[in-house]
């Protein structure tokens, strides 16, 4: 630490940082555009100017860019001199020439950080009065929309594009007055991370698309903490409400998890909750061939009750997109020995694999800033940009690791960015990546190796041998995979902090477990190592701590006659197991009832529907892949009789006549305290979020900014009295502009605002130090958390190579980050990035069935005879061929590998 | 796509630089030298073989003022607009090419032959006013010497 003295006050700073970094941290305004917490210092623009002095004597003093200035012993600065304020008024002055000033209509308005720049410097009156130059915009995709008349050049974009996220479609055209942000032709951006852009510019330039189909001032928003559903990352989200319509979703910074980015998927995949398909209120099917009709709350409950008696009749079917609290419920409701997690049972018999070998350890599960951390990876089996994006996000991180260190001995701080980079050049840390077909992550790694499954675990078996011999051996592995296993285990043996990915897309039980040696090699080896498992869904974790068994258990019972009603938790579950099998659950069950919020093939089957709360309807609680368990708040009170899942739930029992232990749950707390009376590995539930009964001096945390218009307007046109606010008993949030206004406790915090910080920017002021835990420590509680002395035996179920046989394909499943997740699938900026199902094929095989891309190949995936359009993928080994996962004109792509065969469709 | 003779020049070029991306700006060049200027197809063939993407290209072309981005005419003309030929006289050599060729700064004149276009500094200040015609420089411009000079390319 080095004392400093600013504007003749005393601080302590970390010396060798630079003072921009430092003076945020302080909470100090200093006014800075071209840098940016995550992506560093180039010392461009020139605003962030302070007046540097020899010592204090010193009365002259000199000007220096503070994001190019590290912090030393005894430094004097000020901040408030008139030089150094003319200085930066001048600058903005400059920058604002070609500026139109149309902030009325401008999208970024009232969040801008240009604005909050521009009255921070006090650039009140325009000199400039020549014509300003004027450009074209691009049409740039669903998700981003493009004013280049706003921009001030501050290179944020391409620097966040090209630089961090490796986008090759974004670039900075032309010179002087003239440079412009765009691509090289009209068309939707590449990058599965362009929706950053929205926050990354600090004005209107790229604004959110889909937020501009229902406009709304940041101010007008109701907003809430809450954690993305659409991949087991557990990213921290702020959702923002408006007449009863999820209008955007902004990033919330994570210290640990997500940092300051989004996926595009997290980002704009929101839309389902406002769809048509929505189920609004209670439904009921009178007579087996009947049509569902909307019933009111208390008809559906008083037929539901008196038909649900025998209670040891009923089966429950859980879901890895539902809440803990949600399937606690229904577990509570059908006991423990007839719930059953959601999914397929090769599914479940996965995650709990992955869960176990987090569980016992030694390798620790792997945050996204901890992956950031590590030098060296090998990533086995995972497409990440497709399974994990934001994950794939940090590994191009975790590349300049080693390399940095060239910068380190040339005493360039890594903040220096231009520096860094410069000295970098295409010098990358040891990544490897092995996977089925080539990924979009690929430009990164050291090497790639694309094979069939088994010897994707193969390699991984023999990477762990490599590194500890007692490791089981691979027999006859291929004498090139050998040379490479060698060449991986070297460079991870070498490594600071390596780092293992794997997880559960592939299917295959065998490449989680050889990570899992590798994982467990290189700890025995002494460095330890870090090991991150790709888990399908948002509560994947979550619903493998509650259920064993998947659905094909559930039919089993049915089928038996152990049970003849089913109580279907969010989910469809013709999305979890072949037709047939669920066609044949539903049918044999005398009744289904489901809770969920969207309508979908399984809700077209039910006798009984009851509306569930999406995630933005409801308050509960996730467990992320990395096995923090996450809290997330309800954003808006929904219209109609929609409510939490564990409400319908426990309204059911109660109808019922077996309600007794659930007669207390009034509030989420009461649902977390019997949580954590039945399952002592989930007490942690109650630390993941202050209680209902936090207050701040009293009061609650309002979700509505102090500014929000049109309260007492709102709902004129059905009442003229003004509404009493909804009360919340779940959470400590209310659904007001009433509350404590200052800084909340970092699960809490509503949205980043500060005074003279209306745009995202406003964040530093919430963070104990630029770029590091949120106030009061990140949000969640890490529930897994393995000792790291544990010695466990090696995996040594090593499978047999795959050999391709004639005329059969082994079918492997393929991820797509547009399509495969089935609710931001129903959002139309979503689905206007899903490509088409095809059927992925080798050279080889295309060759051999005689097909080109785009014809059309007639295949059996998973009992249902298809016709699909082949796909020529180069990188596929022979004898492999890829499915898309989930894709709404392919939805029951399940139990995938399996092998098939295919022939050339004779044209019709 | 590339011709075999533009190919081999580019390549040729690539051999000069430890990285391949550094030979960005020489290929565009033989592209432009082959066929006038760089279109958008003329972009995508130098990405392909610098192993770019066409942004990133785009990006290095559109900085330069000699990469011409839109179709010119046989020749060229560059008249320098900066201090010293201003203070000589440039104001009269734009004059007399608009009067001359009938086209504004920027234009291409409607029989395909001159493009003109203002450059900053030719490096020949002691001679101002200077202008280029194609790779050839012209220097202590008057109306007499450009109408002569303008000839000599017609």
């Amino acid at each position: 630490m080095a004392k400093l003295l600013i504007d003749g006050k005393q601080y302590e700073a970390e010396a060798g940082q630079n003072l921009l970094h430092v003076c945020l941290s302080l909470g100090l305004n200093l006014p800075y555009f071209c840098w940016h917490p995550a992506l560093g210092s180039v010392g461009a623009c020139r605003q962030c100017a302070v007046k540097q002095y020899r010592d204090e004597n010193d009365k002259q003093g000199r000007l220096v860019m503070s994001c190019m200035t590290p912090v030393t012993e005894g430094m004097v600065i000020t901040l408030e001199d008139p030089d150094s304020k003319e200085f930066r008024a001048t600058i903005i002055e400059s920058l604002m020439t070609n500026h139109p000033h149309d902030c009325p209509i401008c999208d970024e308005g009232g969040e801008c950080h240009l604005q909050d720049m521009t009255v921070m410097t006090g650039h009140n009156y325009r000199g400039y009065r020549f014509k300003k130059r004027t450009f074209n915009n691009q049409y740039l995709g669903p998700f981003i929309n493009h004013e280049m008349n706003r921009c001030i050049t501050c290179y944020r974009c391409v620097r966040f594009y090209h630089d961090y996220a490796g986008g090759g479609d974004l670039a900075a055209f032309a010179s002087k007055n003239h440079v412009y942000f765009g691509r090289h032709e009209d068309g939707a951006l590449e990058s599965e991370f362009s929706g950053n852009l929205v926050e990354v510019c600090p004005t209107g330039v790229f604004t959110d698309k889909t937020l501009k189909e229902h406009y709304t001032r940041k101010w007008d928003l109701q907003t809430a903490p809450s954690v993305c559903v659409h991949c087991a990352q557990g990213c921290n989200t702020i959702p923002g409400e408006r007449y009863g319509e999820i209008r955007r979703i902004l990033n919330r910074y994570h210290g640990e998890v997500n940092g300051y980015f989004l996926c595009d998927r997290g980002r704009f995949g929101y839309s389902f909750v406002n769809a048509a398909t929505r189920i609004r209120e209670p439904r009921l099917r009178r007579a087996k061939e009947g049509a569902l009709e909307s019933v009111t709350k208390q008809a559906l409950l008083a037929e539901l009750g008196a038909a649900f008696k025998d209670r040891e009749k009923v089966i429950g079917i859980g879901s890895p997109r539902a809440s803990l609290e949600g399937n606690f419920a229904l577990k509570t409701l059908v006991g423990d020995s007839r719930f059953f997690a959601g999914v397929a049972d090769k599914e479940a018999k996965l995650v709990s694999l992955a869960l176990e070998i987090l569980q016992d350890g030694p390798a620790r599960s792997a945050s996204l800033k901890d992956v950031e951390r590590c030098d060296a990876v090998l990533v086995l089996g995972e497409d990440l940009t497709n399974t994990s994006p934001r994950l794939a996000l940090s590994l191009r991180q975790l590349v300049r690791n080693a390399p940095l260190g060239l910068a380190a001995k040339a005493g360039i701080p890594d903040w220096h960015d231009l520096a860094a980079r410069e000295i970098i050049q295409d010098e990358k840390g040891p990544c490897f990546i092995a996977t089925a077909a080539a990924t979009r992550l690929d430009d990164i790694a050291a090497e790639t190796y694309h094979a069939a499954p088994e010897d994707l675990a193969r390699l991984g078996f023999a990477v762990a041998h490599a590194l500890d011999p007692e490791a089981p051996r691979v027999a006859d592995l291929s004498p090139d995979a050998a040379a490479l296993a060698a060449r991986i285990a070297e460079a991870l043996r070498s490594a600071k902090r390596p780092l293992v990915v794997s997880g559960t897309s592939l299917g295959s039980e065998a490449v989680l477990e050889a990570a899992a040696n590798v994982a467990w090699a290189l700890s025995k080896e002494g460095q330890g190592a870090d090991l991150s498992l790709v888990v399908p869904e948002c509560n994947s974790l979550g619903l493998a701590l509650l259920a064993e068994g998947g659905i094909g258990r559930a039919l089993e019972a049915v089928k038996k006659g152990e049970a003849d009603t089913l109580v279907i938790l969010e989910n469809d579950l013709y999305r979890r197991a072949p037709k047939k099998a669920v066609d044949e659950l539903l049918d044999t069950a005398k009744r289904v009832i489901v809770v969920d919020h969207t309508e979908h093939a399984t809700t077209a089957k039910a006798a009984a529907l009851l509306p569930a709360g999406t995630f933005a309807e409801s308050d509960g609680t996730l467990v992320s892949n990395e096995g923090r368990m996450q809290r997330f708040f309800q954003v808006f009170v929904p219209k109609g009789e929609i409510q939490e899942s564990w409400r319908w739930l426990r309204e059911l029992m109660l109808a019922a006549g077996f309600g007794e232990r659930v007669a207390g749950w009034n509030s989420l707390t009461d649902v977390h305290h019997a949580m954590l009376e039945a399952q002592a590995d989930l007490a942690a539930v109650t630390a993941a979020a202050p209680d209902p009964s936090f207050r701040v001096t009293g009061l609650k945390i309002p979700r509505q900014p102090h500014r929000y218009s049109g309260r007492t307007a709102m709902n004129a046109h059905i009442n003229i009295h003004e509404q009493k606010p909804p009360e919340d008993p779940d959470s400590p949030l209310t659904f007001s502009m009433e509350g404590f206004l200052g800084r909340a406790p970092s699960p809490l915090v509503t949205r980043f605002w500060a005074p003279g910080w209306n745009s995202v920017q406003a964040l530093t002021r919430f963070q104990e130090e630029v770029a590091g835990p949120l106030r009061g420590g990140d949000p969640g509680v890490r529930l897994i958390e393995p000792a790291p002395d544990a010695r466990k035996s090696y995996h040594s179920h090593i499978p047999a190579a795959h050999q391709p046989s004639d005329g059969e394909l082994l079918l492997v499943p393929l991820h797509q980050i547009f399509g495969s997740e089935a609710l931001s699938a129903l959002s139309p900026a979503i689905e206007q990035r899903t490509a088409k199902a095809a059927l992925a094929l080798s050279a080889e095989d295309s060759k051999r069935l005689a097909v080109a891309d785009g014809d059309e190949v007639e295949v059996t995936i998973c009992g249902l005879p298809r016709r699909l359009p082949a796909r020529v993928v180069a990188s596929l080994p022979k004898g492999v061929a890829g499915a898309p996962v989930g894709l709404p004109d392919l939805p029951s792509v399940v139990s995938l590998p399996e092998r098939v065969r295919a022939n050339k469709a004779v044209v019709r | 796509m590339l011709s075999p003779e533009e190919r081999a020049e580019i390549e040729a070029e690539i051999h000069h630089y430890p990285r391949k991306e550094a030979a960005c700006i020489e290929a565009m060049k033989v592209v432009q030298k082959h066929r006038g200027w760089v279109s958008d197809e003329g972009i995508r063939d130098v990405a392909e073989i610098m192993g770019m993407t066409p942004a990133e290209v785009d990006g290095i072309a559109t900085f330069y003022n000699l990469i011409f981005r839109k179709p010119v005419g046989k020749h060229v003309v560059m008249a320098c607009d900066s201090v010293s030929c201003w203070v000589m006289g440039y104001e009269n050599v734009r004059e007399c090419l608009r009067k001359k060729l009938g086209v504004e700064m920027g234009q291409t004149t409607p029989d395909g032959k001159f493009t003109v276009l203002p450059i900053a500094c030719l490096g020949d200040c002691d001679h101002a006013p200077a202008m280029m015609v194609g790779e050839d420089l012209h220097h202590d411009l008057t109306a007499e010497k450009i109408d002569e000079v303008l000839k000599r390319y017609s």
